[in-house]
């Protein structure tokens, strides 16, 4: 590459035109982007083609199907285990992305403190969300186990309380799958929230006690306009990951017991890879497009938005 | 406000930091428990579950003699660390181009490669079974050196783009008038200031495809090409029984290297995450 990007002698004409075609503003551009673009264009836009027409089609592992048209979305809306993944799905990313935006900002207020071991805390707390979800989730579906969950001894041994089924009992299921995820999710929020925060210039805090603000008011007033941008983006990426998570309910319940707490990402993989049903699983995933799209188009339209302001 | 333990700070601080330590931390610490604790000890439903009387490395012998384990870490570390190589390798120059340069669609691959950081993999994955399949590299981690890269590309190139944007141009443009090419300036000036976007970069990659689950668990099945959070997950489970103490003792190592890491990196990883969202 570099060969050809130095200055070239005037002695090689055929170098130099090069040179200064390498050099062309639009030219290099379009060189330095195009292995992103045949990247993406083969294994994102390809793949997502495929995906519509497996779905369009009774396609199974072993056979290569036919056309069959919307059909599979039609038997998925009249499919009960179907509608209440989507249910769940929806429950699921509400529930968590709700608790999660409070305890979040709760978190990154509470280590905007200052306090003994601060840097440490902060570390600390990160962890749930960098390690592998699978792993986290590991940790928890042996902190749910029947027989010897610590949450029961604890609420046995300590509160004098009865132990509760948590994976089995079908409403506390979804609870506990909601739990695991804003257990994961919160310490992004937290830490995204307390980065954005860290920037706000003291200035603005002693300016707003000299017009007399009180803690309230400063909160409303000066953190939250200025923390806002930083928390809506936060809260874009963490309802998108949420909608498609696939790592915690997988881990803890596999979509059980008796497909309650199933979610479009672990219904999909099941029917798509476990029953080799593809057509109809890629159907499934294809059902969480709207949504994203929604959520996709909105968060470009921000930062247009913010790119010219 | 008084540094003294004052009630208030115990209401208000203490006892919530206490509370979110407990919930945050608190599996961390029964994962670290379990995995020390001899099976004797671990399934006696007399003894308090809280604490290791006699501590062992049974759970971790078990996992490097009796399982792949080793194998995959080796898979995960090589398969993280090509697919983060490769994406640098794109990413930087297209987030260069698109921070710096103007050319004909600029802002439609722009705008396409944000909307790609923002798909999940959990739309794609049944079909890259299929177009993985028809290459006949399933069941190896090359599946993944090469899958990987579709969510790590958009990501730096992004996170790049957004950094290079705040490198002020006016070392680029004297090198240009000094005779430097375009390319010259990018490698030779710019590419050296963004070294610390690079680095975070670079780290949240590897750690993007350390942590990787749906796509290692559906396009490789052999269990010698797992990684980690797919080999512990389905080798360590048999049907309803769980080997629950070399399981946990398998999250905690897979867990380690990831927690060292971001140790050294809390404050870049949030601000680096949004920052190209906001700031684009």
């Amino acid at each position: 590459m570099s060969a050809t990007t130095l200055p070239a002698a005037p002695a090689r004409p055929r170098a130099r035109r090069l040179a200064s075609w390498l050099d062309n503003e639009r030219t290099l551009g379009l060189l330095l982007v195009a292995p992103v673009v045949i990247l993406l264009a083969a294994l994102v836009a390809y793949p997502f083609f495929t995906a519509i027409r497996s779905a369009l089609s009774d396609q199974t592992l072993a056979d290569a199907g036919e056309f069959v048209g919307l059909d599979n979305f039609a038997n998925l809306f009249q499919d009960d285990i179907y509608l209440r993944a989507l249910r769940n799905t929806l429950v699921y990313t509400a529930a968590s992305v709700v608790a999660k935006l409070v305890l979040g900002l709760a978190l990154a207020l509470l280590l905007n403190e200052t306090f003994p071991f601060r840097r440490l805390v902060r570390a600390a707390v990160l962890l749930p969300w960098i390690v592998p979800t699978v792993l986290g989730t590991m940790a928890w579906l042996w902190m749910f186990n029947p027989n010897f969950s610590v949450l029961n001894w604890v609420l046995t041994n300590i509160f004098g309380l009865r132990g509760l089924p948590w994976l089995t009992d079908p409403a506390l299921a979804m609870v506990s799958v909601i739990t695991v995820n804003v257990w994961r999710g919160t310490p992004f929020l937290g830490i995204t929230v307390l980065a954005a925060l860290q920037s706000i210039p003291p200035d603005l805090y002693d300016a707003s006690a000299i017009d007399g603000a009180n803690k309230l008011q400063r909160f409303r007033y000066v953190t939250l306009p200025l923390v806002m941008p930083v928390l809506l983006t936060a809260l874009v990426l963490s309802t998108i990951w949420t909608f498609s998570d696939f790592g915690v309910v997988y881990g803890l319940t596999q979509g059980g017991p008796m497909n309650a707490t199933h979610v479009l990402a672990t219904l999909a993989f099941r029917t798509g890879l476990t029953a080799g049903q593809i057509g109809e699983g890629a159907a499934i995933s294809l059902t969480m497009l709207p949504l994203l799209l929604v959520l996709i188009v909105w968060q470009l339209r921000r930062i247009r938005r913010s790119a010219v302001a | 406000m008084s540094r003294k333990l004052s009630l208030e700070r115990v209401l208000f601080l203490y006892a919530p930091l206490l509370f979110a330590l407990v919930f945050l931390v608190g599996p961390f610490y029964w994962m670290a428990v379990t995995a020390l604790k001899p099976d004797s000890e671990l399934y006696d439903g007399a003894r308090s579950p809280l604490f290791v009387a006699h501590p062992s490395l049974e759970h971790f012998v078990f996992l490097f003699q009796k399982t792949e384990f080793l194998r995959w870490t080796f898979n995960t570390m090589a398969v993280a660390a090509m697919s983060t190589a490769i994406a640098l390798c794109m990413g930087i120059p297209a987030g260069y181009a698109l921070a710096r340069l103007r050319f004909p669609g600029v802002n439609l691959v722009g705008t396409s490669i944000f909307v790609t950081y923002l798909v999940p993999t959990t739309l794609l994955f049944i079909p890259m079974v299929q177009i993985i399949g028809g290459m006949g590299i399933d069941d190896s981690i090359w599946a993944l050196v090469l899958v990987y890269p579709t969510f790590l590309v958009p990501f730096v190139t992004w996170l790049m783009a957004g950094y290079f944007r705040t490198i002020p141009p006016d070392m680029e443009e004297c090198a240009r008038i000094d005779g430097v090419t375009r390319l010259g300036a990018m490698l030779r000036i710019a590419v050296p200031l963004a070294r610390p976007g690079i680095l975070s970069a670079g780290i949240f990659a590897f750690t993007l495809s350390w942590n990787e689950f749906i796509y290692a668990l559906s396009l490789v099945t052999a269990s010698s090409q797992r990684t980690i959070p797919v080999g512990v997950l389905t080798q360590l489970t048999r049907a309803d029984f769980y080997f629950w103490g070399p399981l946990m003792a398998g999250a905690l190592l897979g867990s380690v290297p990831v927690a060292i890491v971001y140790s050294f990196f809390v404050d870049q990883y949030a601000a680096g995450l949004t920052s190209g969202g906001v700031k684009g």
